[in-house]
């Protein structure tokens, strides 16, 4: 009779994470940073109706890297889930917090099942408030649920922490829309660079949206590329 | 935990049955409600809407009768559903609210998981089905009329659609008005009405339909100068959709009401 084969749970863990990881390096990036009247959320993606960055709810939206196909279905269970609460209680009870953990336990979830394959994305969810004292929330979520706050700014996707180390260099509090557009696409393009030619982002190959707290009830406004043009060449 | 199942869906009310048909009160099935009808619901009375040449103007009263009674003064009966068209809705104030707040919801929420919004036929025959959907209380007399206006974009024009109970839906090209006041404001209308009015004479012209309203029917609320409570006017434009403050309004009656004196 042979020996039934055993893997230590450590090494199944570590082989899970390795694959998440491998899936997530090729991952384009997202970065969030809060500006002076909310958050800025820019990622490079030239596509115009697929979106790595979508809204939620009224004060709540979603930056998302990894496989489309399993972000997507998170993103329209948390707007389903998020409808339905408001529907039930009132809108504001809808917070980053609580979605943040439906997010993180379902994700939790699957990545700790043993006969499923984790989920390789990674999410951020970005919340503002109507009350500009309260300011706003970033929450990272990875691939097995575990979650923090981030402060200020935040990047999920393949050079994450490279663009998080130059932003801590160069971010500063309280910047204009347009300055802190082209701090992030400075950065996006400055990392890009790094690799390959000398390259140029474009208003046609980024994604833009923003949560601006001094909005109305629906605070999420996303960018077309005539907007983006147009903030690029007042800035410049 | 998420439960992603029902992800294809963009039918919010259908989530809502699915799965928590309890926050749906008894829509849908007949309830022998009738035996226990009680006495003291609020009903809503006059609403209408009107094409002029930038789009249309949705309005109504602001009160709610209560049998004989005034029930509320101030209550609001105009709903903004998305950037480019709002809700009027007459009949019983608990399911006309409610029917409101569910088309707004749901409109909303196909816009967010589609990323494009919900065309205005789309909406229109969307409400259809929640006005349908209040069919058995409607048999009881608790009945959800709404009116429905909207900018078209692909048309570039304004749209007026009205229901009847069994979710009937059916496009005036031009003005319409419902309620227990509906009768009176759609004869002032029928006089004023012409094609691609202005915007001055349009507002006029809504302002003394609901005048009329309130002063044949004992149950629409006229513009209160005491309290200081006045129709909602609600404009929808290329724009969007925006409210006529009520200074405006109290301008508009205080003309009305003196070119009305009679010496």
């Amino acid at each position: 009779m042979s020996t039934p084969y055993y893997v230590s749970p450590e090494q199944i863990w570590e082989d899970k994470k390795d694959f998440v990881r491998r899936g997530i390096e090729q991952a384009k990036e997202v970065v969030a940073l809060e500006y002076k009247d909310g958050l800025l959320m820019v990622a490079e993606n030239p596509r115009r109706t697929t979106f790595k960055i979508s809204e939620i709810y009224d004060k709540i939206a979603l930056a998302s890297t990894g496989r489309v196909a399993e972000y997507e279905a998170l993103r329209v269970a948390g707007i389903r889930e998020s409808e339905v609460k408001g529907f039930t209680y009132y809108r504001e009870d809808v917070t980053g917090k609580w979605l943040t953990n439906l997010y993180s336990q379902h994700m939790g979830a699957i990545a700790q099942a043993w006969d499923a394959k984790p989920l390789e994305i990674e999410l951020l969810v970005c919340e503002v408030d109507g009350n500009p004292a309260v300011g706003s929330q970033i929450y990272y979520v990875d691939f097995d649920g575990t979650y923090h706050e981030e402060e200020k700014f935040a990047v999920i996707g393949g050079r994450a922490e490279t663009i998080t180390d130059i932003l801590k260099e160069t971010y500063t509090e309280g910047l204009e829309l347009s300055a802190a557009l082209q701090l992030a696409s400075r950065t996006l393009e400055r990392v890009e660079a790094e690799e390959s030619e000398p390259y140029q982002i474009s208003p046609q190959t980024i994604e833009v949206a923003c949560l601006d707290a001094t909005a109305g009830r629906r605070k999420f406004r996303r960018f077309s590329i005539e907007d983006i043009a147009e903030i690029f060449n007042y800035a410049s | 935990m998420l439960k992603l199942h029902d992800y294809g869906t963009t039918d919010f009310l259908q989530i809502l049955k699915n799965r928590y048909p309890d926050q749906v009160g008894n829509w849908n099935q007949p309830n022998g409600l009738q035996d226990v009808l009680p006495q003291n619901f609020l009903e809503g009375t006059t609403v209408l809407a009107l094409v002029y040449d930038e789009g249309v103007i949705i309005a109504g009263d602001r009160q709610a009768t209560e049998g004989y009674q005034v029930g509320e003064r101030r209550i609001q009966k105009v709903y903004k559903i998305d950037r480019h068209s709002a809700i009027a809705v007459a009949g019983v104030a608990g399911p006309c609210i409610e029917t409101a707040k569910l088309f707004q919801v749901q409109v909303e929420f196909y816009e967010k998981i589609e990323g494009a919004p919900l065309s205005l036929d789309g909406q229109a025959n969307y409400l259809s089905s929640l006005v349908r959907a209040n069919l058995s209380l409607a048999m009881q007399g608790l009945i959800v009329l709404p009116i429905f206006a909207g900018y078209d974009l692909k048309q570039g024009k304004g749209r007026i659609f009205k229901y009847d109970a069994l979710g009937g839906r059916y496009e005036e090209d031009s003005y319409y008005a419902i309620g227990s006041g509906g009768k009176d404001a759609r004869s002032t209308l029928k006089k004023l009405y012409q094609p691609n009015m202005s915007k001055e004479s349009a507002l006029n012209a809504v302002a003394e339909a609901l005048w009329d309203a309130a002063d044949e029917d004992i149950a629409t609320g006229g513009p209160d100068l005491i309290r200081k409570i006045f129709p909602t006017l609600t404009l929808i434009t290329e724009a969007g959709v925006s409210d006529v403050p009520d200074d405006t309004v109290a301008a508009l009656y205080r003309e009305l009401v003196a070119r009305l004196e009679q010496p």
